[in-house]
């Protein structure tokens, strides 16, 4: 082991999927004991670079140093054996192990487990307090909140010796406050001589917690630089490759009459769990409200009693002086024909079919409309020209009406189905997390875009995980945790510090200088 | 693997001629190679069988007759297998309801032959295909309202079928001076449909109408599927239900909608079989051609092109099979059907085994040219 060796150096990284040239000659260099950033758009190469350090990809060409010694990585199990840990976005854990089985899953010491389990125990606990990591060790996973869980993944990793830590858009499910205990974390980390690689596209975290930061943009490294001489503003041009705005620029809203009045609505599952309690906002016409909160706090479930997807188990939805539940009327379908459109959260799951071409998304939850139809068929010709006008005005790349869905960058994906949502030209518009999994170019155009709608007098529900978007694009923000809205401000009012305590639940009564629940009753 | 390409936005298209025309070749040629073998241990001669079975299946009028009747068979079935694809669902319960269908075809030609011809044909037909949407409407109710699984009740059904049938021709309608074999009178004659034509030279094998039928409905099921706002509704759901749902598309009602049509298409064995060929409700007439369906819609990727080019093909082996049989001497019966599971295993089974490796070349033969430019 050379001392003064980078803990991990990377030499003309190359590697294609098909045609596709995912990383092309990436060179980085890691110093040992420091946190690096590597942001990049969604599709920028970072998380496939990664997965070649990790060994779930080989790379086509080129060389992967660890301290100083080449190193042959073409399985994971060669990549620990080298100390190298990594985080994963979406957790590897047995939600009904123990956190110490999950922790010795793979690596029991042995075919009992009994002696395996002791040693395990003493060297957790020596881990836990070197690195202020504590966990309960005997407790369920599954009954951990999900900053336990990414605690339990890091000494995990630690546990199998790693000095190289990669954490792949680690804070994409904290609170901000959790995120910031995170970075407490990786501190410590540091402190300890621990490498830590921290993969993002978040640039706030980058500035906040990184020593170094490299950018990717369409596979290829396009700068190192020491974070001290960077800022916010850079890192964003230098990933989309032209400067961006950061902020929505508005005009501030002037609200109209109320389209939509939601009053004690509930919804219990069906295994019972209320996921929706006593809700109640208001939509007006001309002005974006904005739901924040920590995801599955009941959002989602928001979006589709709201988009007619599921029926509500109580309460009231008015929408212009007309009553929808136990309306006749209350299903998706003709809830898009009395002016409401809906984005959903998951472009993926729901607002396309992926092996459909763009033209027949296009008439997705349309398809029954005369400008599809003709007569007792679908028009192809009319899809087909439809689709064309939505991809020249929102400028969709490639411009084929005639491409599968799935052949469509995620950017490019939600603008179709944008496209689709806002050309029927709702009164008001639901938009789930407008802009997860899409690049900043992108971001912008969707923002300027639901802005005008808004100047246009429509009424738009904004829901985002992103506390950023939420406070740049809302008017008024309602926040959520546990299927109950804490509380509703106005965005002049709202800090992250204010919204990030609301989104842990604690509704501080005190800070509400309007009462703004009796607001959204009257 | 596959997911990380998609997700990286590589360009998926190879050319439609490989996907649609080399692989389901190399395919086949896999299938045949290996029943080369298994010929070739069993003592005969694999190239002699070959041209057997070519012979067998196109070589003079008739055997053409008979391959294309059982061909029309493969396509009603591989149509009614396909529909349920498309909606998601796998139906094998074709079998039982092409079965019940030919009750349907029954009852109207024994108890409605007072009606003229032009009348009590389009009946039978009708009632063919009712009763086996009927059959087809039990396990897509209890599929779409009760979640109960399609392939697990489909298969249930079959065997009632056989045992409603097995009762119904044993006990109640029983030819009495057939000699007790299970099977009703005949029908009247002017409820049989209509035999190729003598200057076809086909005129003697089984081939009747019921040919012209399945083209006809080959060309529905197309217009149907992806040119009606139904067709459109079912493929939602079969590619996606939350899509569906999040749309305002019933995955329920489109599940009952998929199976009736699905089993609706399965009665028109019947139609083939009874109407055309044997003119009396008999046991077993649906030969297992509901199951090999299955292996016609997989292989024809669920288009009626390609259920109509792979029919064509488990009709020729039938036909030429039932030849080869004949002609040689260690080949028999059974033989034939392994060389059918071997078709089924290679294009069906199997159907990913050469794909990765035949797209990756065209892929990257593509990238080449695009990079020379």
């Amino acid at each position: 082991m050379t001392t003064n060796a980078p803990a991990l150096e990377l030499r003309r990284v190359n590697k294609w999927f098909g045609a596709v040239h995912a990383n092309r000659d990436i060179s980085l260099s890691v110093g040992r004991g420091t946190i690096h950033g590597i942001i990049g758009e969604n599709g920028a190469g970072k998380s496939t670079l990664m997965s070649i350090v990790y060994g779930f990809y080989e790379a086509d060409e080129g060389e992967i140093y660890v301290n100083g010694a080449l190193c042959d990585i073409d399985n994971p199990q060669a990549s620990i054996e080298a100390g190298i840990g990594m985080v994963h976005q979406h957790f590897m854990l047995v939600d009904t192990f123990t956190v110490l089985e999950n922790i010795i899953l793979g690596v029991e010491g042995g075919n009992r487990l009994a002696g395996g389990i002791e040693k395990a125990r003493i060297e957790l606990e020596r881990l836990e307090r070197e690195y202020t990591l504590e966990v309960d060790v005997d407790a369920l996973v599954g009954d951990l909140p999900v900053g336990l869980r990414q605690r339990v993944e890091i000494l995990k990793a630690l546990y199998r010796g790693a000095e190289i830590l990669i954490l792949d858009e680690p804070t994409g499910v904290l609170t901000p406050q959790e995120a910031d205990h995170l970075f407490r974390i990786l501190n410590t980390l540091r402190e300890q001589g621990k490498t830590v690689i921290l993969i993002t596209h978040k640039l706030r975290e980058i500035m906040a917690i990184t020593d170094h930061v490299s950018v990717m943009r369409r596979g290829e490294m396009v700068a190192h630089v020491a974070t001290k001489d960077t800022d916010r503003e850079k890192l964003a041009e230098l990933m989309v490759g032209r400067s961006v705005l950061l902020r929505v620029e508005k005009e501030k809203a002037t609200p109209g009459a109320d389209l939509m009045t939601i009053e004690g609505l509930n919804y219990i599952d069906e295994d019972g769990v209320a996921r929706l309690k006593n809700i109640g906002l208001t939509l007006r016409a001309g002005e974006i409200l904005g739901i924040a909160g920590v995801s599955g706090n009941g959002q989602s479930e928001l979006l589709e009693v709201l988009g007619g997807i599921i029926s509500p188990t109580s309460g009231s939805i008015r929408y212009k002086g007309e009553e929808l539940v136990k309306n006749p009327k209350f299903n998706a379908r003709d809830l898009r024909k009395i002016g409401l459109g809906h984005v959903p959260e998951d472009r993926h799951k729901a607002g396309l079919v992926l092996s459909f071409s763009a033209n027949e998304n296009t008439a997705l939850g349309y398809h029954d409309l005369p400008m599809f139809n003709k007569g007792a068929t679908l028009d192809r010709t009319k899809m087909v020209s439809a689709c064309e006008t939505y991809i020249e005005k929102f400028d969709v790349r490639p411009p084929d009406a005639t491409l599968k869905a799935s052949g469509f960058s995620g950017g490019n994906q939600q603008k179709l189905v944008l496209a689709r949502e806002m050309e029927q030209d709702p009164d008001v518009l639901l938009v789930g997390q407008p802009t997860r999994g899409v690049d900043i170019g992108a971001i912008e155009f969707i923002h300027k875009q639901l802005i005008h709608m808004r100047d246009q007098g429509k009424a738009i529900l904004v829901v985002s995980v992103e506390i950023d978007e939420v406070m740049s694009l809302a008017d008024r923000i309602a926040v959520m945790f546990d299927g109950a809205i804490v509380g509703e401000l106005d965005a002049s009012e709202a800090t992250e510090q204010r919204l990030g305590l609301m989104m842990a639940g604690i509704s501080d009564q005190e800070l509400h200088v309007s009462d703004p629940e009796g607001e959204a009753v009257s | 693997m596959s997911e990380t390409k998609s997700k990286f936005g590589a360009p998926s298209k190879v050319p439609a001629w490989v996907s649609l025309g080399l692989i389901p070749l190399i395919n086949l040629v896999a299938a045949f190679l290996i029943s080369g073998v298994v010929i070739l241990i069993v003592g005969d001669d694999p190239i002699k069988a070959l041209e057997v079975l070519v012979y067998g299946a196109f070589g003079y009028p008739e055997a053409v007759g008979y391959t294309l009747y059982y061909t029309t068979n493969f396509i009603f079935t591989g149509l009614a297998v396909a529909i349920a694809f498309h909606c998601g669902l796998f139906n094998i319960g074709a079998e039982g309801q092409a079965f019940i269908g030919g009750l349907g075809v029954g009852i109207a030609a024994l108890y409605f032959d007072f009606l003229p011809f032009w009348a009590v044909i389009p009946l039978a037909i009708m009632l063919g295909a009712v009763f086996g949407a009927g059959w087809a409407y039990v396990p897509a109710y209890l599929q779409a309202k009760r979640g109960s699984h399609i392939v697990i009740t489909t298969i249930m059904f079959n065997f009632i079928a056989f045992s409603v049938m097995t009762y119904l021709l044993v006990e109640v309608m029983i030819n009495p001076s057939a000699g007790g074999s299970p099977e009703t009178r005949e029908f009247s004659d002017h409820t049989w449909l209509a035999r190729a034509p003598e200057f076809t030279g086909m005129a003697d094998s089984p081939l009747n109408f019921s040919f012209i039928l399945a083209l006809l409905l080959s060309g529905v099921f197309y217009y149907f599927v992806w040119h009606t706002r139904w067709g459109y509704e079912i493929r939602v759901v079969g590619q996606n239900e939350s899509a569906a749902r999040y749309a305002g598309i019933s995955p329920s009602k489109n599940i009952i909608l998929a199976m009736i049509i699905s089993g609706g298409l399965a009665g028109f064995v019947a139609v083939n079989e009874l109407l055309g060929v044997h003119h009396r409700v008999l046991m077993d007439f649906t030969g297992g051609y509901g199951f090999v369906g299955i292996a016609v819609a997989l292989m024809g990727r669920n288009h009626p092109i390609g259920i109509f080019m792979a029919a064509l093909l488990f009709g020729a082996i039938y036909q030429g099979g039932t030849e080869l049989s004949f002609e040689m001497s260690n080949i028999n019966k059974e033989m034939v059907i392994v060389i059918q599971g071997l078709i089924i295993l290679f294009s069906g089974a199997l159907e990913n085994m050469f794909r990765p490796k035949i797209e990756g070349f065209f892929k990257k033969r593509q990238s080449l040219s695009t990079a020379e430019v």
